[in-house]
This record gives C-alpha cells, sequence and structure tokens, in this order.
C-alpha cells in the first residue's frame, strides 16, 4: 500500500495507488539514499571541521572511484539477480596485466590487454552461469579463488612494478583541476545509465532480473543476457585494475583487490538494488558507493581506529538498508 | 435450506470499516452466516472480499466502529490466535502449510501438543486420526504435506480447521487449483460439514459453483456491501447486475463469422509430441478467424501442447506449419518472429514482470521494433503504446506508469493480453485467459476475443471453465491423457455442448 506522507488523493478501490501516489513513490525512490549520504557529510563536517573542504572531497572522490567503477559493473550483475564474488581477484590479475605489458615492449597493450583479461573472465563466469545453469554465487566464488591463483601465477608471486608507467597519468594526473581516477569513475556511471535506462538492452537486464521465465516466454535471449551482464561486470573490473595500477604504478597479486567485491556489493545494495532482481538504479549505486567512501574518510579523519571502522561500515549498511525499507514499505523486497 | 427462521446468526459483522494509507478498501460492511448454511461471497477483484476476511481472520484490524459477533456476542478478532479461539478458520487460496511438514505437525501448527517444549507427535498423529477419517483423507498424519496433491493439501487444511472446532469456515477460491472430479469431492465436503452445522462462507467467480452450493450469496462492490440473495433469487443476471452494477446483457459475446472454421487454415500442427511423456503425437488445424477451444480434465496436456507450439519446449517429434510455412521455434523468439504468441496460464510466474511498469510491462515485446538506432529506446513512442492499449482493453489503473502488481487480476490479464496484441501476431494462444479474473473483465476479454476473430486472426482458447469454452469457441478439441480425444463443431462435428465435451474428456464417448 501507499506510503505518502502527504494525504495522496485516496483511488477508488481496486485500483492501486492513484496518479499523484505513484508520483510520489518515485520520488522517493529516486531520491534514495541522498539525504542520509548528505546527513553523514555533514555530521563528518560538524566533528572534525575538515571534511567539507575542497582538497578532502577530492581525496574522497579519488578513493571511491575504483569502487564506483567495479559496484557498476555489479550493478548489472544483481539487477539480473545473480552477483560476482570475483571482481577483486579480477581487478588483481588485470592490473598485474597491465604493468606487466608496460614493461614490455609493446606498452601500449598494456590497457587493452588488462582489459581483455577482465572480460575474458567475465564472459567465463557469463558462460557458466548462462549456458551450463551454474548458480552465480558458486560460480564466482569459484572464480574468485581460482583467479587470484592465476594472478599471483602472472605476477610471480611479487609485486611488479614500473616506475615509469605509461599510463600513469589515469592515476595521478587531471583534467581541468578533476583527477582522471574521478572523470572516468563518472563516465561509467553515465554510460551505465544511458544503457540501462535508456536501451532495449536495458529494459531486457530488469525483465530478466524480474522474472527469467516471463522474459524467455516473452521472447528474449535470456542466455545472451546473462552473457552479457557477467562480461560488463568482468570488464569493469578490469578497468579497476587499470586504474588501481595506474594509481601505485605497481600491482601484487596476492593482496590487490583483496574484499573489494564486498564493498562493491555494499555499494550496489545500499543503493537499494535488490537482490532478489529487478529493481534498482545505478544512480542509487553512486550514492551508496559515495556514503562507504564518506565514512571511510570521515572515521579516518576522526583518528577512529581501524577495527572501529570495520564495526561501524557494517552497523551503517545494516542501519541504512533497514532504514530503506520503512520508506518504501510494500515495494522494496531485498 | 436457509434455517435462520428468527435464531441470531452464527456470524455477524456490522458497520465493517477499513482504511489503508489512501486507500478506503471496506466502507460499513455487513455480513450475516448461519450454521448448517452455505454463504457465498461473490464481488469482483478489488471488491474488497478478501480484505473482509482478513479481518474475520485476525489478520487485520477493522477500523473502529465496526463489529464482528459470534452467536449474538460480540467478539475481538485482533490477532489470528483470538480469531482460532472464537471458532473460525479461514483457507486461503494459496494454502498456508509447511511442505517440509507432516499432516499432523501441520494439523496442529501453532497448536502442537507437547509436555515442557518438548513436543509430543505421536499424540498428535493419534488426535488427528478421527478427522482425517472423518474427511475421507487417502492419506496419514505423517505424510510430509510437500508430496501431496493441491486437493490434498486442501483436505489437510480442512482438517486443521475442524481439528480447531471450527464453527465458522471460510474457503477462499478452493477450486482454482483442482481437477472437476476433485471439484465434485470438495462440494461433497462442503455439503457434508453444512449438515454438521458448520457456517461456511465460500469465496468464488464460478457462477456454476454458487448455484450448485450456496444457500445465500452476498455481494460486494468497491468495498461496499451490496445486498444478499436467497437461494430462490440466484441468477445469473441478478449476480451480474450487483456485482458490477450495470447490465450485462451479451456476456459471451459472439459475433464473428461463427464459420470461421471453414475458412483458410493459418495454422496446422502435424503429429506433434514432446516424446510421449505429457504430450502424444498431436494433430489438428486452425482457420483464420476461427476461435478454436481446447478442452480436456487438468493434466492432460493442453498447456504442454500449446508450449510445443509456441517452442517454449523443445518437441521430440512432428511439426507446425504457419501459413504454409514450416515453423521452426527454437524458441519463443522463433514463434514470436513468425506470428505466432502464446498467454501463459500462470500469469504471475510465468507472465507479468511484477515489479515493472504496466507499460513496460505492454512494450517489452515490442520495443526492439520501435527503438532508434543503437538499441535507444523510442520512450515517445512507447508511451503512446501503454496509453492506447489501456483505453481498447479498459484497463482500471491510474497510470501506465504504476506497477503492474499492484493491479487486480482482471487488469494484469489485461496488461498481459495486452503485451501480445502489440506483436501483433496472426495466431495467438491463450492458456486459460479469464483465471482468477472479475466477471466484468471477463466480459471485456471475451469482447476482445471476438474482435480478433473478426479481424481473421486464428485464436486458440485452452480453458477449463466449459460454459466459457461453449460460449466463446466456434470448434472445441477435446484431450485426454496427452492426445486429442475427440472434436466437437464444426462442420461434421458432434454438437458442442457440455456432455459431449465431458464424455471425449473422461474417455466414454461413444
Amino acid at each position: 500500500m501507499s506510503t505518502t506522507q502527504t494525504g495522496a488523493a485516496a483511488a477508488p478501490v481496486g485500483q492501486g495507488l492513484s496518479a499523484r501516489a505513484v508520483q510520489m513513490r518515485s520520488v522517493i525512490q529516486a531520491i534514495g539514499m541522498l539525504p542520509v549520504l548528505i546527513l553523514i557529510a555533514i555530521g563528518f563536517h560538524l566533528a572534525t571541521g575538515k571534511f567539507l573542504n575542497a582538497t578532502n572531497i577530492a581525496i574522497v572522490m579519488q578513493q571511491a572511484s575504483i569502487n564506483i567503477v567495479l559496484a557498476a559493473g555489479m550493478t548489472f550483475v544483481i539487477l539480473t539477480g545473480g552477483i560476482d564474488l570475483a571482481v577483486g581477484s579480477v581487478l588483481a590479475i588485470s592490473a598485474v596485466t597491465a604493468v606487466s605489458v608496460s614493461l614490455t615492449g609493446f606498452s601500449f597493450l598494456a590497457i587493452p590487454a588488462a582489459l581483455l583479461m577482465g572480460l575474458f573472465f567475465g564472459m567465463i563466469n557469463g558462460s557458466l552461469v548462462a549456458f551450463v545453469n551454474l548458480p552465480p554465487f558458486i560460480v564466482t566464488l569459484g572464480a574468485m579463488t581460482a583467479v587470484r591463483g592465476l594472478a599471483r601465477l602472472l605476477g610471480a608471486d611479487t609485486t611488479v612494478f614500473n616506475p615509469q608507467l605509461s599510463f600513469a597519468w589515469i592515476g595521478n594526473a587531471r583534467l581541468f583541476g578533476i583527477p582522471w581516477l574521478v572523470i572516468i569513475a563518472f563516465l561509467v556511471i553515465a554510460v551505465s545509465w544511458f544503457v540501462l535506462r535508456r536501451t532495449v538492452l536495458g529494459v531486457r537486464i530488469y525483465a530478466v532480473g524480474g522474472n527469467p521465465n516471463a522474459a524467455r516466454l516473452s521472447g528474449i535471449k535470456v542466455w545472451m543476457i546473462l552473457l552479457f551482464v557477467y562480461a560488463v561486470s568482468g570488464l569493469l573490473a578490469g578497468l579497476g585494475g587499470v586504474m588501481s595500477a595506474a594509481r601505485t604504478f605497481s600491482a601484487n597479486g596476492a593482496q590487490l583487490g583483496l574484499a573489494y567485491e564486498l564493498d562493491a556489493i555494499a555499494a550496489v545494495i545500499l543503493g537499494g538494488t535488490s537482490f532478489v532482481g529487478g529493481i534498482g538504479t545505478i544512480v542509487g549505486t553512486l550514492i551508496g558507493a559515495l556514503i562507504i567512501a564518506v565514512l571511510s574518510n570521515g572515521l579516518i579523519l576522526m583518528n577512529v581506529s581501524e577495527i572501529w571502522q570495520f564495526i561501524i561500515k557494517g552497523l551503517v549498511i545494516i542501519g541504512a538498508v533497514t532504514l530503506d525499507r520503512f520508506r518504501l514499505k510494500g515495494s522494496a523486497r531485498t | 435450506m436457509a434455517s435462520n427462521g428468527g435464531r441470531p446468526p452464527t456470524l455477524e459483522m456490522r458497520n465493517v470499516s477499513k482504511t489503508f494509507p489512501g486507500i478506503k478498501a471496506l466502507s460499513n460492511v455487513q455480513l450475516k452466516a448461519w450454521g448448517g448454511e452455505v454463504l457465498a461471497l461473490m464481488g469482483e477483484n478489488g471488491a474488497g472480499k478478501s480484505t473482509l476476511m482478513k479481518i474475520l481472520s485476525g489478520a487485520y484490524q477493522a477500523d473502529p466502529g465496526g463489529e464482528i459477533l459470534i452467536d449474538g456476542e460480540p467478539v475481538q478478532t485482533g490477532d489470528p490466535i483470538a480469531a482460532k479461539r472464537q471458532g473460525i478458520a479461514i483457507i486461503y487460496q494459496e494454502l498456508s502449510l509447511a511442505p517440509n511438514l507432516s499432516v499432523a505437525e501441520n494439523i496442529f501448527l501453532g497448536d502442537e501438543i507437547h509436555s515442557r517444549g518438548m513436543v509430543n507427535r505421536a499424540a498428535m498423529a493419534e488426535a488427528c486420526r478421527p478427522v482425517l477419517e472423518r474427511l475421507g483423507a487417502p492419506f496419514g498424519p505423517h505424510t510430509p504435506v510437500g508430496g501431496l496433491s493441491i486437493a490434498e493439501q486442501q483436505l489437510v487444511e480442512i482438517a486443521r480447521a475442524l481439528q480447531a472446532k471450527s464453527k465458522i469456515l471460510v474457503l477462499d477460491e478452493p477450486t482454482t487449483a483442482l481437477s472437476s472430479r476433485e471439484t465434485e469431492r470438495l462440494f461433497d465436503l462442503v455439503r457434508q460439514l453444512r449438515s454438521e452445522g458448520i457456517a461456511l462462507i465460500y469465496i468464488s467467480h464460478r457462477m456454476a459453483e454458487v448455484y450448485e452450493l450456496s444457500d445465500r450469496v452476498s455481494v460486494l462492490r468497491d468495498g461496499s456491501y451490496v445486498g444478499t440473495l436467497e437461494k430462490d433469487q440466484i441468477s445469473a443476471d441478478a449476480l451480474v447486475k450487483m456485482m458490477v452494477g450495470r447490465d450485462l446483457s451479451s456476456f459471451y459475446k459472439k459475433e464473428h463469422d461463427p464459420h470461421g472454421s471453414r475458412g483458410p487454415v493459418i495454422l496446422e500442427v502435424k503429429g506433434l509430441t514432446d516424446g510421449g511423456r505429457r504430450v502424444k503425437p498431436c494433430s489438428f488445424q486452425l482457420h483464420q478467424g476461427e476461435v478454436l477451444g481446447i478442452a480436456g480434465l487438468v493434466g492432460s496436456g493442453r498447456t504442454e501442447l500449446a508450449r510445443l507450439i509456441y517452442g517454449a519446449d523443445a518437441k521430440a517429434g512432428g511439426e507446425v506449419l504457419l501459413e504454409g510455412r514450416p515453423l521452426r521455434a527454437t524458441g519463443p523468439k522463433d514463434a514470436l518472429d513468425a506470428g505466432l504468441a502464446y498467454l501463459t496460464e500462470d500469469r504471475k510466474a510465468l507472465g507479468l514482470f511484477l515489479d515493472m511498469s504496466c507499460g513496460d510491462n505492454i512494450n517489452i515485446g515490442v520495443i526492439d521494433r520501435d527503438a532508434r538506432k543503437g538499441g535507444v529506446l523510442n520512450l515517445a513512442s512507447a508511451r503512446r503504446r501503454a496509453q492506447q492499449a489501456f483505453n481498447a482493453l479498459r484497463v482500471r489503473a491510474p497510470s501506465p506508469l504504476v506497477n503492474v502488481g499492484s493491479l487486480s487480476g482482471g487488469n494484469q490479464q489485461k496488461v498481459l493480453l495486452s503485451r501480445w496484441l502489440e506483436i501483433g501476431p496472426r495466431v495467438l494462444i491463450l492458456d486459460e485467459p479469464t483465471r482468477g479474473v472479475d466477471i466484468g473483465a471477463k466480459s471485456e476479454i471475451y469482447r476482445l476475443i471476438d474482435d480478433l476473430a473478426k479481424r481473421e486472426i486464428g485464436i486458440i482458447v485452452i480453458s477449463s471453465e466449459l460454459p466459457e469454452v461453449i460460449g466463446i469457441c466456434d470448434r472445441v478439441l477435446v484431450m485426454r491423457e496427452g492426445h486429442i480425444e475427440g472434436e466437437v463443431g464444426g462442420p461434421g462435428g458432434r454438437p458442442v455442448t457440455q456432455e459431449n465435451i465431458m464424455a471425449y474428456a473422461a474417455g466414454v464417448a461413444a
């Protein structure tokens, strides 16, 4: 039933919500977690006095950028009711690939190689889910472990390092004062938004997530959609690897990207996307990722120990999703 | 057998209202039911029947001012336990049993026999044996409920109600998933319980059942109480008028050419089979402008045959010719591209995207056709289509932007139907198109089928409701155990009557 705060025009019985109630509900959904983000940001500023200045905001955005890219890919996957636990490992192997290739005579191939690496593993995951019908959780769990091993193998289990990285500008330079990392992250969000909201493919992704049987019976090639979303997730994890390597001039197959998938998933869920599929927005994911970055940054500024950071972050995620349930009673299905 | 001469009603609900935020679901509703009687409760989807029953069972709280009286005494049914203690039991359409537990455990669910926290399964099994015998149940107390058929699970629910010594038993659309044999058994049971003095409230859309079973009929419309008819006053016209508020003179409209069965063949099925599991080799023809019915008992293979034709399931043999050309459907997409559409039996599980808007649901089959270069959506055209479809089928919802999940069953069905119509098929297969659909929407769907037939589209209607099949179809195939047992109607076939159809369906046709 409608949960409008203002007295929306009562609908005749049996016809669902009134037009005004529909409008109100979509506004509430669109705003999503933005108020929470703003509140947390203001809170930190009041507590520390130095949160909301230009330098710090730039730092927060930069720190968030890789997670934003991963979370965008994760959004595609979770919208179909699946999950990709392998993004951290794929990021690692892509980063190692990027740096390794940059050390050879073909350094201009470093970025394409890394992206292809991500795409490759994404397609393997997608094929197993789409054709062999394995549960995404299991497939990507196995991939997470196996790819991590491959990443270590590729880097000979050491840190690969290139002080003259050809694409270091991605991780360190700016365009008109905005760090390239941030620009890339926002471009990814913009393109993802367009695909999800404005293309036939986007509608079909939501359909497959909402009701895969009905989607198939409507003539949608479900296997193609599934293959696509996992490929995208892999590709974006590859991009994340490039961004990470660019920032640190290095990559370690064993250490890099550990638990990155958890932050990505948290961002997606905080953003209002439902685990069962078919419900969610990319803008929500962006806000969710920003909330996580703001939390981490703010807690560091407040000199909170790392242990407490974990605890607080976990509680905030639970609290925020609970809040979301109350706001959208009846329509949010996590 | 109305025996309300003077004694107070076993159950009376007075001035019951219920307001949800933004919606007044019930407005001063009255209801009276006596023990030893069957009271049918009818009304369109969204009229408030479920809400009223949920208030009775304690799932909802009525607005202040409403009263519930049992045997003349006001009672509180604020929560399900209180309602149960008052002797009220409800059997919902979606049965509320735990499939992983045994029959006895389900019968005593929430009220288990225990000593100091340790459940006594043996005692529960013994305690419910008498009830199971009384109902003639073909299973024992230790049987896991998950393995029982829908009809048997219903028996468990009834047993649970009887075990709790219920005086008032509400049955919500109990026959939707039952075969006709199981339905007859249920009716016998209902009569038996009636003779034992229980007050039965029977909610149903099916006129035939209401005629057969009820002693009185109460009607709700748009959350208000319209009136009650005594047995001798019950008639289709009177009921429909009360439920819909207007005259429905021609319920089964048939203005299309009844000789459509003589037109050119548009679909030909030859020896189609899935290997003999559910569908043995079947052959038939469908003509342009014809409404062909497929009747048969539950489990006779009608849906499975439709799915083979449509390509939803892989066929093991036979072929399908659409407009003379072989249809090689490896999946639904091929069938749709060729001009064959299929409306599924279970609109919620297989048809609708409940979280998406009506507009999205309607457009999903054609978005690629309207799309701009690169697969970009054509939003304007999508909006237009959705609005036109809404108007054409008279969907009762504020706008196409509303989530389809919030609509009533009849309107949901119209949305789903619109999806297939937008694709513009040459052949349309409708599987139980009016299941769970209220009277008003039913008649609109029949009108639509008639219009489509006039436009030379070939239509196949699979239905378990014989009056419907007889009313709208030109010709009827009857299936039994996976093959086509016989045909009624059309040139050279037997007359289309219920008896002839049932004879074929049961395999006893001469």
